[in-house]
């Protein structure tokens, strides 16, 4: 750390006025960022951590102020700065990078433009050489083929592209400063890599500060110098990267620090009181598998191109190539790969709400691949396999009660009949998926995201499937809520004798909560095996890219 | 945040259901004082259209020639027309049939266009292709002349300007529903719905349609106003309802020959009426799309 902090934020204080009178989102928070620095600040939602960077590029939204504290940024009070000071810091001293690449790119220009803009609205380029430093930028960030890629629109690349093309932009005018906010939330492991792996070299290539605001702490303890951990407003602890994860100091972070899946951690460990393990050993499967899919495909019609309809010769696009895979009774099968892969596709014809191009699904020993997804709904077995979804708040209907969600399979299914025995039905739910009975009667938008993600799961297990597939239960949850959750569905799973089909990207998770698991790639399945197995020696390439990309804080 | 319940959740426990909202909108008025003076406006209306004949000092067919075309005085705070009928009385009973015309065209395309918007929206194909076109065929015509032209075609009676103005209407609430429904029909919730053996009929009926409605119902207040302008104009040009009975836009039919005499009062306060009914209306969507607005929900 330098005498003189590039980024000085002392006492910051944000409050956002809402009809309850003033809420403070930021309290007395104290972070510096030195020349050349990286600094983390990582918490879960609601903690503060976007509210403290919008403070410091002043674009807080109308309801919130920056009540109290300074903000200076190489000497110059960002408090006291005018809109026109501000507007010239931010971009040409102070950059920032979002979330959502694809919404932080006009969609209709090309991207080679949007990169001339800036330049130009910085006076970084004439019209004369505007392009050649456009494209500049953008072989900077590692895309290939840049003078090509000049001429392409948003929608024309791939999530990882975009974000790459947000950062040749926040980087363009050589900032000294670059605030990333969840730069990599939403995209693939390999992709998070690859962009986190730029982002490192190119600041370090510039002498740049940068502050990664992210939920990930393993994320974050990889790639920044210091750690900042938020929790509700404060920041609780401020240590380097590399002790964090060996001696968190505060309750917090250690509860943090715990939560967080890394290898050699088993899905107890998770939890802040290491609650018994459940005895291991997992039912057998007896004679037939509950779930037996054999060269299953789904394909799309290739779209048409311009006015010409597609060429009879040009093959459909196939999002599931002939996969085959089976589920035993007890089991958990966990399904892993990137966005594109064919997993979801995959789950939602085995889900029986999408028709399969060709290939079989049995199920309990009865072919359903041929029941059209739209006559499914009434179909005897539709009881018996159910689904948590991946957004636990948009699988609510946000007109009706966590009572009426849990209580729409009884009543749909008819296991339970009468008004007294159904709400009883609904109480034991909430019990065992440990959701407290008198929040029953309140609505989605009333709780939390911990809470609508055990009434998603008490949804599915009301009417006692054999089979839940669970599609990225915990990918929208904080970290320490993915804790709870992933225990609660292993203890179900023990309780209730159910088989899991997990689908998710995440190996960590993968391999605390499945036995077996499949890895998929473009539509195939390129190895299969039990967890440990698969995990530990990896035999494709594929596999051992994935592991190699999944952040591995110094522990 | 705790999984089990944050502690800001239990100290302050949320109301629930019809009082929550309720408080959201009462508290909307009482930010937007404008908002608070079109629902007092519309109470007003309402109450001349409900008690309007008791409430008026003459009747309002009556004709006295001994006191034609006065000028407003205090007998006749509106003044009176060519046959000496009282211009207020006139005015005030004409709300019922007004507001009648509107409330029953409005809500038949509300029923007609909002289930077969969602119907498009919800099941996508043919029917998205049917709804979709008929509404652009709809659209392809001057709206006003469309209605003149039903008019004219059907016969001049009040139930068929509530036909008119619904058909004119008809695309309006059929795209509305149609995006609404398309932007749901993938939701989670509606894929939960399926899997617990939820027919489609079904997932219209309890998850599309309660979400749509607070949306469908700004529209309806939106229209509500048009629907009035749309009936007045309508008997304005002679079509639709006939003399003597007491409406808006023949009144100020009535009146307009007259401006060039003198005689400004016979077409200003029926004008006026219909004004205030339309803004009225118009103001009322723009609170109603403050109280549904989940963002201004905090």
């Amino acid at each position: 750390m330098t005498a003189i902090p590039l980024l000085d934020i002392r006492d910051l204080t944000v409050e956002f006025a809402t009809r309850r009178g003033p809420v403070r989102a930021v309290r007395q928070v104290d972070v510096t960022v030195g020349k050349g620095e990286t600094v983390g600040i990582v918490g879960e939602s609601g903690s503060g951590k976007s509210v403290t960077s919008y403070a410091v590029m002043r674009i807080l939204d109308r309801a919130g102020r920056i009540a109290g504290g300074e903000v200076s940024f190489s000497g110059i009070d960002l408090r006291a700065a005018g809109e026109r000071q501000m507007r010239d810091l931010r971009g040409r001293e102070i950059s920032m990078i979002f979330q959502n690449p694809r919404a932080a790119l006009n969609p209709i220009r090309k991207v080679g433009h949007q990169i001339e803009d800036v330049l130009r609205q910085h006076a970084e380029a004439g019209s004369g050489d505007a392009k050649a430093k456009a494209v500049a930028a953008l072989e900077q960030v590692k895309i290939a083929r840049a003078a090509e890629r000049y001429h392409a629109y948003p929608f024309e690349l791939s999530g990882g592209m975009c974000q790459r093309v947000v950062i040749a932009l926040a980087l363009a005018c050589r900032p000294q400063l670059l605030i990333a906010d969840e730069p990599t939330t939403g995209l693939d492991v390999t992709t998070q890599k690859a962009v986190m792996d730029l982002v490192t070299s190119l600041t370090r290539e510039r002498g740049m500060a940068t502050v990664l605001i992210t939920h990930d702490l393993g994320l974050a303890a990889t790639y920044c110098d210091r750690i900042a951990v938020m929790e509700q407003g404060r920041v609780v602890e401020t240590a380097p990267a590399a002790t964090i994860f060996r001696t968190p100091a505060h309750v917090y972070t250690r509860k943090l620090v715990q939560a967080t899946p890394r290898p050699g951690v088993s899905l107890r460990d998770l939890l802040p009181d290491g609650a018994p393990t459940a005895a291991a050993g997992r039912a057998e499967g007896a004679g037939a598998p509950l779930l037996a899919v054999s060269g299953l495909v789904k394909e799309y019609p290739r779209a048409k191109v311009g006015l010409t309809r597609p060429r009879a010769a040009e093959a459909p696009f196939r999002a599931v190539d002939s996969l085959s895979l089976s589920v035993d009774r007890g089991e958990s099968v966990g399904l892993v790969g990137e966005s594109g892969c064919g997993k979801s596709t995959t789950s939602t014809m085995v889900m029986r709400l999408l028709d399969p191009t060709g290939g079989s699904i049995v199920f309990a020993g009865e072919e359903i691949g041929g029941v059209p997804a739209a006559r499914f709904a009434r179909h005897p077995l539709r009881p018996r396999i159910q689904m948590v979804f991946q957004d636990p708040t948009e699988s609510l209907n946000p007109r009706w009660t966590a009572a009426r969600a849990i209580a729409d399979p009884l009543l749909r299914f008819r296991t339970v009949r009468g008004t007294d025995a159904i709400r009883a039905r609904c109480e034991e739910l909430a019990r065992l998926v440990g959701l407290p009975v008198d929040l029953l009667d309140r609505f989605p938008h009333q709780l939390s995201g911990g809470q609508k993600a055990r009434v998603g799961i008490a949804r599915a297990i009301a009417p006692s499937p054999d089979l839940v597939i669970l599609d990225e239960p915990t990918a929208a949850l904080d970290v320490s809520v993915q804790a709870v959750v992933l225990n609660l569905l292993a203890d179900l799973k023990q309780a209730l004798g159910m088989s899991y089909l997990f689908v998710s990207h995440d190996l960590q998770v993968v391999r605390m909560l499945c036995d077996r698991v499949i890895v998929m790639q473009a539509g195939r399945i390129v190895e299969e095996g039990p967890t440990a197995a698969v995990l530990e020696a990896p035999r494709a390439d594929y596999t051992r890219a994935l592991l190699a990309a999944i952040p591995h804080p110094p522990v | 945040m705790s999984a089990t319940g944050t502690p800001a959740l239990a100290a302050d426990r949320p109301r629930t259901g019809v009082s929550a909202t309720l408080a959201h909108a009462v508290s909307v008025v009482a930010g937007n004082p404008v908002t608070g003076f079109a629902f007092a406006l519309l109470v007003g209306l309402v109450a001349c259209a409900v008690l309007g004949p008791s409430l008026v000092p003459y009747d309002p067919l009556a004709s006295d020639t001994a006191a034609a075309l006065q000028a407003p005085t205090l007998a006749h705070p509106f003044g009176t027309d060519q046959l000496g009928r009282d211009i207020l009385s006139r005015v005030v009973v004409a709300a019922r049939l007004d507001l009648a015309i509107a409330v029953f065209s409005v809500a038949l395309v509300f029923v007609a266009g909002g289930l077969a918007g969602i119907m498009a929206g919800f099941f996508c194909g043919w029917t998205d292709r049917i709804v979709g076109r008929l509404a652009d065929t709809i659209m392809a015509f001057p709206l006003f002349v469309l209605a003149m032209g039903i008019v004219a075609a059907l016969g001049n009676t009040v139930g068929n300007i509530v036909l008119a103005t619904a058909i004119i209407n008809f695309p309006l609430y059929a795209r509305l529903a149609r995006a609404e429904a398309a932007q749901r029909r993938n939701a989670g919730f509606v894929l939960a719905a399926r899997l617990t053996g939820n027919t489609d009929l079904r997932i219209v009926l309890t998850g599309i349609l309660p979400n749509i409605l607070p949306i469908m119902m700004v529209q309806m207040s939106l229209t509500m106003g048009y629907a009035i302008l749309n009936a007045a104009g309508l008997s304005f040009i002679g079509l639709g309802v006939r003399p003597p009975t007491p409406e808006w836009g023949i009144m100020v039919a009535e009146g307009a020959g007259f401006i060039v005499s003198g005689e400004w009062w016979i077409a200003l306060f029926p004008g006026l009426a219909l004004m205030l009914a339309v803004f009225c209306f118009n103001l009322i969507g723009d609170g109603l799309r403050d109280i549904v607005d989940p963002q201004r929900r905090t």
